[in-house]
């Protein structure tokens, strides 16, 4: 078979790029779902509040989408916090968290879809800024600014994540509260107060998230459904609680996708990561980077 | 009272409900009814593992468009009566549903619920991409308005609402049926505490194949005869979310543990839907579906029937 290289590099390069974006998304899963055990299925849904957000400053203020989602951050720490808040009362109070849990969470997807439905309509949005466009060239491989900057801020965010919780107290409480929770009450830590502080910086990250997909797509309110299966696909391969695993698995899945579109095309992309969710369950639960 | 007796009661009255809408003959009657039966079946479908189980399948749209398109497959590739297009849309579906459970099941509860998601999105791109089943473009369904059945002339619309109650009526016996023997006893013992019931000797994996693959192809025969309702299929109507929520939403407004729960939760939601539907609008009803689940789950954990048997049992004592 005749593979021309350049294509092949390109396209493992727009994987990479894609792949740090998505490591962005699934960072807040990896909080939620790997250390607190939430399996927070809406999470792709507050990545679209996200992006609307940032939509609606961006198209009636012109402010830069990413400031925008700096600026709200604090609103999504807050919402984050309710929500948990809500389930811990409702659900985990009670240790019913697993079945009417995960049809809470569901029903908080449908809601904020239909919402953002019947407010913007099902039309793509997109936003402006001034590196939407222009592409870095770079010895016969194309770098698009729309993919290099979400890229280059989701690692970022991803590092500081990295950094908070092995080296501060409140992130290694968190590490802990996956780990046993009657310990860390035991160091006069409130583990239902750590847990609401990291759902709510999980929730918080969606926002930056949010702000980056729709650089680099239009967006309409469906489009998180495509996101629900490559987050938990990446959380899963990471290995459950490891943001370095997550981050691996994140490159090795836009890799991957990028090959499978460039070279299949891309309406089969979607399937890739499900590929990758059910090779992971059935040979290796714990994941690249698993305890 | 046993099976038998309530599965003639079930029939009895499904003969008395298709009595009734052929007094009415109301074309409009025949396809409002024919919906609220299909979720009638999906959601008692939904509820034998999720309500009795206690495992969450967030794919019920994908199942459901299984048996729709094995239908337009056979439509395209020879037509066959659509009794026989059930029971291929039940095998195809309930193959699929012991394949998923069988590679997620022996992980924790969760990981099942996030594949069957996933499960959804693989499968209508595999549609998309298949073009002999019209791809994305969708396929047209053409049927006669009406036909001949043994001799006497047969509007097209009242047989697949005869179909359709048909199927509620098995589906609601198949449930009653499993809520009282061996095999509910042993599904409530997985809801319950997994690990107790396996260390009791209770074969969960197997019990929970059982329920998946049941599941699933309930599942596919309701979905199997909807090209022929519709008319026209294509994959974002067939793999629509509103199907997995409405099939999670009335089991969860209903009640779970019993069979009672999605018969009362279906046609409640159904009927608010198609009102809804006609004086407001589609994406509200949706809307009013999301909000109803979130408020149920979390004020009456047990469902309305949940709430009845509370007052009842208030009231006894006071």
């Amino acid at each position: 078979m005749d593979i021309s290289w350049d294509l092949l590099l390109n396209a493992i390069v727009a994987g990479l790029l894609l792949g740090g974006f998505y490591a962005a998304v699934t960072a807040g899963i990896s909080i939620s779902f790997g250390m607190l055990d939430i399996v927070n299925i809406a999470h792709p849904a507050f990545v679209i509040l996200g992006s609307y957000i940032a939509y609606y400053v961006n198209i009636n203020l012109g402010i830069d989408p990413i400031l925008v989602s700096i600026i709200v951050l604090p609103a999504f720490y807050a919402l984050g916090a309710l929500v948990y808040q809500v389930y811990y009362m409702s659900f985990e109070r009670r240790g019913q968290e697993s079945l009417r849990g995960l049809a809470f969470f569901f029903g908080l997807l449908f809601v904020t879809e239909v919402s953002l439905i019947l407010v913007f309509g099902v039309d793509y949005r997109y936003v402006e800024a001034a590196y939407i466009g222009p592409s870095l060239h770079l010895a016969g491989l194309e770098l698009p600014l729309r993919m290099l900057v979400p890229c280059l801020v989701a690692l970022a965010t991803f590092g500081a994540l990295e950094l908070f919780v092995t080296r501060t107290f409140l992130g290694r409480a968190i590490m802990a509260v996956s780990q046993d929770q009657l310990a860390l009450q035991l160091m006069a830590a409130d583990p239902i107060r750590i847990k609401r502080i990291a759902f709510g910086i999980s929730i918080a990250v969606a926002s930056i998230a949010g702000a980056l997909l729709i650089i680099i797509q239009p967006v309409e309110p469906s489009v998180g459904r495509d996101y629900i299966g490559r987050v938990f696909a990446i959380c899963v391969l990471g290995g459950l609680g490891s943001l370095p695993g997550a981050l691996i698995a994140a490159f090795l899945l836009g890799v991957v996708e990028s090959l499978t579109s460039t070279f299949y095309g891309p309406s089969w992309a979607p399937a890739v990561s499900f590929g990758f969710l059910l090779l992971t369950l059935a040979f290796r639960p714990a994941g690249l980077m698993g305890r | 009272m046993n099976t038998a007796t309530f599965s003639i009661i079930t029939a009895a009255v499904g003969l008395a409900v298709m009595a009734l809408f052929h007094w009415l003959s109301v074309d409009y009657a025949y396809f409002a009814g024919y919906t609220i039966l299909q979720f009638i079946v999906l959601a008692t479908a939904w509820n034998i593992l999720g309500g009795y189980c206690g495992y969450v399948n967030f794919g019920t749209a994908a199942f459901f468009a299984i048996g729709a398109y094995s239908s337009v497959f056979w439509y395209k590739f020879h037509p066959l009566p659509i009794p026989l297009l059930i029971v291929l849309g039940a095998v195809v579906s309930g193959i699929v549903g012991l394949g998923t459970g069988y590679l997620t099941l022996r992980l924790r509860g969760a990981f099942f619920s996030i594949a069957t998601l996933a499960m959804a999105v693989v499968f209508q791109t595999l549609v998309v991409n298949w073009d002999f089943v019209g791809g994305s473009r969708g396929a047209y369904i053409i049927h006669p308005e009406n036909f001949e059945l043994a001799g006497l002339e047969v509007h097209y619309i009242e047989y697949l609402f005869a179909l359709m109650l048909l199927l509620a009526v098995i589906a609601l016996a198949t449930a009653r049926t499993i809520e009282r023997s061996r095999l509910g006893y042993g599904f409530a013992t997985i809801r319950d505490d997994e690990l107790a019931a396996e260390a009791c000797g209770v074969p969960t994996l197997r019990l929970k194949l059982i329920a998946t693959t049941l599941s699933g192809a309930f599942m596919g025969m309701a979905g199997a005869p909807f090209p022929y309702y519709i008319g026209y299929l294509q994959p974002q109507s067939a793999f629509a979310l509103d199907y997995a929520v409405n099939s999670i939403a009335m089991p969860m407004i209903g009640g779970t543990t019993t069979w009672v729960g999605p018969l009362v939760g279906s046609i409640l939601l159904g009927s608010a839907q198609q009102y809804a539907t006609v004086t407001i609008s589609s994406a509200v009803n949706l809307l009013i579906v999301g909000l109803m689940l979130v408020a149920f789950v979390i004020i009456a954990p047990n469902g309305l029937i949940g709430l009845v048997k509370e007052s009842l049992r208030a009231r006894r004592r006071s």
